[in-house]
């Protein structure tokens, strides 16, 4: 049995729940930016697949990754944009742009791979090793035993995606877009109240989501799987989106949510290979997972609510 | 009045409103030919029932609507104002009914939405929190600025809302029924501050319809009826008396012709229901009455005093905290509305769009809503489609709906004919109890003549009818007996209804006056 443990739980292991949760991660703080301003973007997983596309073909045409990833994260942006033209300007609903946005990721893809390659279903033959997104080795901390090996030498973009929970925390709560995004999502009259665009500020949302959404999908095709694939983002939008709901609409929270996850197809990934584990058993992990966090959420978000209430009440009989 | 004096006195206006007419599109006139004018630096009550034009008098001009007719005047100059904004512009500051604000932000960060001071790219919290206390301190208002808005209560959320026009630079303040959420302590404070304020000059519109407050704060009302202006007073010169008569005295009269009433079985009896909403504001308190077979029993009051709580218990929307409500002698409270329905009970309810309709629905459907069910419209899993138009058919008929045809969208129709649709449907399912609420509301004068002359025919028929209503000339013309309500109790009971007066109406209804144990008593049973 101490085997088992020990194939299991290394320092590869934790390293690997790092690299898996990155493109959640991405994709989940895109969730909450949206979610903010009150236009849930359900869509994040056919941006990620059409971004990572254009990851992959951008940087194979300029064969830099840099602008690869610039160029999946700018596709990102103008779908973003796209969803903000049809559900504001010509008010469709939400959701339904999104699940569009989804559709077009699943078929979309396909037609212009094959439109501007001619490749049928995957870009295997366009990837070399130089225009992948390059990993970093943090000097002093990957010389440290067990630590170097599980925070060093990670891509580019796993180091961001985690910079980027505290960049977004910082905007949500101390710059005036972020509080402008807050006020439209939760309450739209007070925020046109004061001089607010509320169309204005889901824009901007809906445009930063696709970016953060972009940044996901160019670490998915331009580092995790080194090449484009259909089918290759495999739901990370929609666990996203479950991310986003456990950590509370929070960044760190999602943080937090996301590692879970992680964690979970790390699990999965690792357990799978071991003879004499059921497979069909170790394929529910990720699931098992969701489910028994979303009820641990339910469950503390329903308490805090009631103190609250009751805080708010016992104030009023003063 | 001579003309010099009255060109001084334009000059010390800070609000001057001419001959203001608002129509809407669906062609309901609101406001009609109405003179508002505020002085400068004094606390002006704006009084009327609900659906009097109060609101629509302000919205116009905050902003938020557009006059069809008629000039307004802001400090003496000419101005148009078409959105808030422009009003804010122009000192104006308005403290909604529904509040403004976004509860997970503090108290600071709402006071500087849209304006925040900035420092790099980030707010600067600290100023944020510096201006909040300044200009709490400044008008004497304590309130916490960092808390978050969604841990204060309702009452400090009120107070940041008027420091928010104040921070804005308003010095004509607007609130619109501002003491309905707020205990009586926090009203006491709040009319501190407001005095407080007009002292050190500003200008406040006080809309209400309560008369002690308005007594207690103000120094002159304008007073409206009917999307009419029935006068401008001196708070101080005018009786409570004369001021309910302004406020909620008959209009037209349509004659009804009304036999006596032969009240049978008892059909609705309603025992000592209490009621908290869900501020702890005790809404109903121990309310008790029968209805009977035959008779139609009338609720008068001015709106907010429990009527709407009452009738959404009476219907299951609600339920009761104390007490018990028995419909032919079965209790009703935890049914749902179909088996309540199906007891017999009708409900035409007060906010048509709401509750009575499906508005993108067609008449057909509208109808069909409350008896899809029934056997006699199913054939197997599929409806019997010329039965239903053949029904609804009759229906548009004996009801005289105006429409194109069954199948037209019920949004479609005008104000009478909605109705119209809801009550066809109601009246149509045989009921022994039909609960009317405000049933002619904001409706032409045909369809409203059409729906009591039909709710006096069902009730002469032998079904039991609660007749709730704000219009004082219809509670009074159609009931045979009558309860008042006041602070969520029957304040008064009257068995005949013919030989009340509006005065005395009016007293009870604002709550000057009320009978004792024993008067009740005699009457609330029969």
């Amino acid at each position: 049995m101490s085997g088992f443990w020990s194939t299991v739980f290394n320092a590869d292991f934790v390293f690997a729940i790092f690299r898996i949760t990155a493109p959640i991660l991405f994709a989940a703080l895109g969730a909450i930016i949206a979610e903010k301003a009150g236009v849930t973007n359900i869509g994040l997983d056919g941006m990620m697949s059409i971004s990572a596309l254009f990851g992959t073909l951008i940087s194979y045409w300029t064969q830099s990754w840099l602008v690869g990833v610039l160029g999946a994260v700018l596709v990102g942006m103008i779908l973003g944009l796209m969803m903000g033209f049809f559900a504001l300007r010509l008010r469709t609903d939400i959701i339904l742009t999104g699940i569009a946005m989804n559709m077009l990721g699943g078929g979309g893809t396909i037609f212009l791979l094959y439109m501007f390659t001619g490749l049928r279903g995957n870009t295997s033959s366009l990837s070399s090793p130089n225009i992948l997104i390059p990993t970093l080795n943090i000097p002093v901390l990957k010389d440290i035993p067990v630590l170097g090996s599980i925070f060093s030498g990670h891509s580019v973009l796993t180091y961001l995606a985690f910079i980027l929970v505290f960049v977004v925390r910082f905007m949500l709560n101390r710059t005036s877009t972020g509080l402008n995004i807050r006020a439209v999502g939760e309450n739209s009259d007070a925020a046109r109240s004061v001089g607010i665009s509320v169309k204005r500020v889901q824009y901007i949302a809906l445009i930063m989501s696709g970016a953060l959404a972009g940044f996901g999908g160019a670490f998915m095709s331009m580092y995790y799987s080194q090449s484009w694939n259909v089918g290759m983002i495999a739901g990370r939008g929609f666990i996203a989106l479950a991310a986003e709901a456990m950590g509370r609409s929070q960044p760190v929270g999602a943080m937090f949510s996301s590692l879970i996850f992680g964690f979970a197809q790390a699990l999965e990934t690792r357990v799978s290979g071991i003879q004499g584990v059921s497979s069909f058993l170790v394929a529910a992990i990720p699931y098992l997972v969701t489910i028994i966090g979303l009820v641990v959420f339910v469950w503390s978000s329903r308490r805090k609510a009631d103190k609250r209430r009751r805080q708010i009440s016992t104030s009023d009989w003063e | 009045m001579g003309a010099a004096n009255e060109t001084a006195q334009n000059i010390e206006l800070a609000v001057d409103m001419r001959n203001i007419s608002k129509v809407y599109p669906n062609g309901i006139a609101a406001n009609q030919n109405v003179n508002f004018s505020v002085r400068k630096g004094e606390i002006h009550a704006l009084i009327g029932e609900n659906g009097a034009g109060k609101s629509t008098l302000v919205k116009m001009l905050f902003g938020m609507e557009q006059a069809t007719e008629g000039e307004i005047f802001i400090n003496g100059k000419e101005v148009q104002l078409t959105s808030p904004a422009q009003a804010i512009e122009h000192g104006i500051g308005m403290v909604h009914q529904h509040l403004m604000l976004v509860p997970s932000l503090t108290v600071a960060e709402n006071m500087v939405l849209g304006m925040p001071p900035k420092k790099g790219i980030a707010i600067d919290y600290q100023a944020a929190v510096r201006m909040t206390t300044e200009i709490a301190e400044r008008y004497h208002f304590n309130i916490d600025a960092e808390k978050r808005v969604m841990d204060i209560p309702v009452g400090m959320k009120q107070k940041i809302e008027i420091l928010k026009a104040l921070l804005r630079g308003a010095e004509i303040l607007i609130l619109d029924e501002p003491t309905a959420v707020l205990t009586s302590n926090e009203t006491v404070e709040l009319f501190q501050q407001l005095r407080h304020l007009r002292d050190n000059g500003f200008t406040i519109i006080f809309i209400s319809h309560r008369l002690n407050e308005i007594k207690e704060l103000t120094d002159r009302m304008t007073i409206m009826r009917g999307g009419r202006f029935m006068g401008v007073h001196d708070t101080a010169g005018i009786s409570e008396q004369e001021i309910s008569r302004l406020m909620v005295g008959r209009d037209v009269l349509l004659e009804l012709e009304k036999d006596q009433a032969n009240p049978q079985e008892l059909v609705l009896s309603v025992e000592n229901v209490s009621y908290t909403n869900e501020w702890n504001k005790l809404m109903l308190d121990n309310v008790s009455f029968d209805v009977r077979a035959g008779e139609i029993v009338g609720i008068a009051g001015v709106e907010g005093n429990g009527q709407k709580e009452l009738v959404d218990i009476l219907f299951g929307l609600r339920n009761a905290h104390t007490g018990e409500v028995k419909v032919n002698n079965e209790s009703i409270l935890g049914k749902s509305q179909r088996v309540i329905r199906e007891m017999g009970v009708s409900l035409i309810p007060e906010d048509r769009m709401l509750y009575g309709i499906a508005a993108t629905g067609s008449i057909t459907d509208n109808i069909l809503a409350d008896r899809y069910g029934n056997k006699e419209y199913n054939a197997g899993p599929f409806f019997k489609t010329k039965k239903i138009q053949k029904d609804t058919e009759q229906l548009i008929k004996e009801y005289r709906i105006v429409a194109r045809n069954q199948s037209q969208q019920v949004d479609m129709l005008s104000g009478g004919n909605i109705q119209k649709v809801v009550v066809a449907r109601e009246f149509s399912s045989c009921p022994n109890l039909i609960i009317a609420d405000q049933p002619t509301r904001g409706i032409d004068v045909g369809a409203t003549e059409f729906i009591r002359k039909r709710l006096l025919d069902l009730s002469r028929e032998g079904a039991a009818v609660l007749l709730v209503s704000a219009d004082l000339s219809e509670v009074m013309e159609m009931s045979d007996r009558l309860l008042i309500f006041y602070g969520g109790e029957i304040v008064a009971s009257f068995d005949q209804t013919s030989t009340l007066t509006d005065e005395v109406m009016g007293e009870y209804m604002l709550g000057l006056r009320r009978q004792d144990k024993k008067e009740l008593e005699e009457d609330a049973y029969v």
